[in-house]
């Protein structure tokens, strides 16, 4: 019983790292523009993808790919604010959901032209390596994902506190006006959060990649989640998304452990429901 | 030339309208293009009412196939497992749909969410409610129900594809009537003065609270009765076909590509996706390519014609005006 349950959660641990991976571009977008990025899945799928086709075309594998992915994802977020978010919405709150729902509908349903619904996965060199400690099994994979979120999460963190662009960042989340009376290009500052927000999901793109597969509609699988461990760990809030990240991995794989396969997937709507009723600043209050 | 819509204008326009449903299955006969106009009624009546909610109130939802299905699984449930009369489960299936409307408006509305949190918290029912359908015995989980094809009126099951497309037709109207209802009620002017501003809808003395509810109730009813139209007409409904998010996602699309807030903007939404998919597959029969069209005008709405599609035509009114004068 012990054993049962301890697995589940070390394995719950090692899934949630993927959720705080995807969650900290969604929290950081949400943190800065205060808007809800509907297509934070689709996006994550495209990178997926990238990742994808860099392993099964060029033989890169994703680890190579990770830095790559960033750099993509920073330069497509960054035009993609610039060329429709912040030009459609007219800073409209619902407008920008429902413009990010429209680019979620063409990413998607692009990638289903372009791709067909297959499913595809890469199985690479050590890719389903695990590390045995006494009953204890662990994904290789898996577990450099988990320090990969750590380090990202740390390095997010830093970069944000203590670069002055991070300064601009968080100036502008705290305080749009004022931010734009001492100087601040405040339009910049969201291109450039959006961005960041896209950098983290390349990240988290390619580290998924070695241990799960991708289909146009993948994305699906991770807007919730996402959006539940944002909004448990307080929009905004790195940390948050950590805690939170790590909570619903957890949650996810000891209900599926104990209620079953298919009702096991209630916990995570369910906590989602839960928190947006009764706590919908979160765990952590969001900090920037 | 004088432009202006006075009530003559519109009732011709109606009347044209009303004729021209009528007539399209005595135009076009093939199955094909019935089945076409039936679908498109059908999106218009599922627009509608996503409208009621999301247009008329201003209550943004991604989940409205919690309704949807909901309705669908309540007659199908009835009908296969305890052999109620169609009919009657057809209409039960509405009061389900009006149920979790209840209480899903109720739960999220006391406690205060709104815009984003609210489309987003409906996106989580409808995706708490796929999990148990596809979990729970009584509606035998993944393998979905089967309803035994017996056609008649009395099973309100129609031989020919012109009787489904008529009864889609009769849906429809009763939601534009429902719409203009909104449109000229008093209930209709709080929810409008909710959706445009909540805090001095308040002030007025409205009600908030009970009038998003009420909202959200027959807004789920009509849903409901779209899942059970559905099911009367398919035979079959699963988790996958009831909840799915692309549903929800459809009768947000056809209400604001038409017109968000207005009577016929469903109509014309559902039209115009209809046309769009039609022509779309012309070109390639490959998936995906309509939905990439849509999403594209869904973004060129939301810029540039709030409105929607009905907008272009009091936009050019005006423009036309200002040339003659």
């Amino acid at each position: 019983m012990w054993e049962f349950l301890v697995s589940a959660v070390i394995n719950g641990l090692m899934s949630g790292a993927i959720y705080v991976l995807v969650a900290l571009g969604l929290t950081l977008i949400y943190g800065v523009l205060h808007i809800i990025n509907f297509a934070h899945g689709s996006l994550l799928m495209l990178g997926m993808y990238a990742a994808f086709f860099a392993w099964s075309m060029l033989g890169i594998s994703p680890y190579v790919t990770l830095p790559f992915a960033c750099l993509g994802g920073f330069v497509l977020g960054y035009l993609l604010y610039r060329g429709v978010i912040g030009r459609f919405s007219a800073g409209k709150d619902e407008n920008i959901l429902l413009i990010t729902l429209g680019l979620a509908i063409i990413i998607e349903n692009l990638s289903l032209f372009f791709f067909a619904s297959d499913t595809r996965t890469i199985s690479m060199p050590g890719g389903d390596d695990i590390i045995i400690i006494g009953w204890l099994m662990i994904s290789v994979p898996k577990l450099i994902s988990f320090v990969a979120a750590l380090v990202l999460c740390a390095g997010l963190s830093l970069y944000i506190s203590r670069s002055d662009l991070g300064k601009a960042i968080r100036a502008v989340a705290k305080e749009r006006q004022g931010a734009r009376v001492v100087g601040i290009n405040v339009e910049r500052i969201y291109a450039i959060s959006y961005g960041l927000g896209i950098a983290c999901l390349g990240a988290a793109a390619c580290l998924l990649m070695t241990s799960f597969y991708v289909s146009p509609a993948v994305g699906h699988a991770f807007v919730l989640v996402a959006f539940t461990t944002v909004v448990l760990g307080g929009m905004g809030s790195f940390v948050g998304a950590l805690v939170g990240g790590l909570i619903i991995g957890v949650a996810e794989s000891v209900s599926g452990a104990f209620l079953g396969e298919q009702l096991g997937q209630i916990a995570i709507p369910l906590i989602f429901v839960l928190i947006l009723l009764f706590r919908p600043t979160g765990l952590f209050r969001g900090s920037q | 030339m004088n432009t202006e819509v006075t009530p003559a204008r519109r009732g011709i326009l109606v009347l044209a309208l009303i004729a021209a449903v009528m007539g399209y299955p005595f135009v076009f006969t093939s199955n094909y293009a019935i089945e076409l106009g039936m679908l498109v009624l059908l999106g218009a009546f599922l627009g509608q009412a996503w409208n009621v909610a999301g247009g008329f109130a201003g209550q943004f939802s991604f989940g409205h196939a919690a309704f949807f299905g909901t309705g669908a699984y309540c007659s199908a449930i009835l009908v296969s497992t305890y052999g109620v009369n169609p009919w009657l489960a057809f209409a039960l299936a509405a009061v389900s749909g009006a149920v979790v409307g209840g209480i899903v408006g109720a739960l999220s509305f006391r406690f205060g969410l709104r815009g984003s949190y609210f489309a987003l918290i409906t996106l989580a029912f409808a995706e708490i409610l796929r999990v148990l359908a596809d979990s729970v015995p009584i509606t035998r989980g993944g393998l979905g129900i089967l309803i035994s094809a017996d056609p008649g009126w009395k099973n309100l099951q129609f031989e020919s594809s012109t009787g489904v497309y008529y009864f889609a037709a009769v849906l429809c109207a009763i939601s534009l009537l429902i719409a203009y209802w909104l449109k000229t009620s008093r209930f209709g002017a709080r929810l409008a003065a909710i959706r445009e501003n909540e805090a001095a809808a308040s002030a007025l003395g409205v009600n908030v609270f009970w009038q998003k509810v009420h909202c959200l109730v027959l807004s789920g009813a009509m849903s409901a009765v779209g899942g059970a139209f559905y099911v009367q007409k398919y035979l079959f409904i699963d988790p996958y076909l009831a909840y799915n998010i692309n549903r929800s996602v459809e009768m947000l699309l056809i209400s604001m590509i038409g017109g968000a807030g207005t009577i016929f903007g469903p109509f014309v939404g559902a039209l115009a996706i209809g046309l769009i998919g039609e022509g779309t597959r012309a070109l390639s029969t490959a998936p995906g390519l309509s939905l990439v069209v849509y999403g594209l005008i869904l973004i060129l709405i939301i810029g540039f014609l709030p409105q929607g599609l009905i907008g272009l035509t009091s936009k050019l009114r005006r423009k036309g005006a200002s040339n003659a004068s």
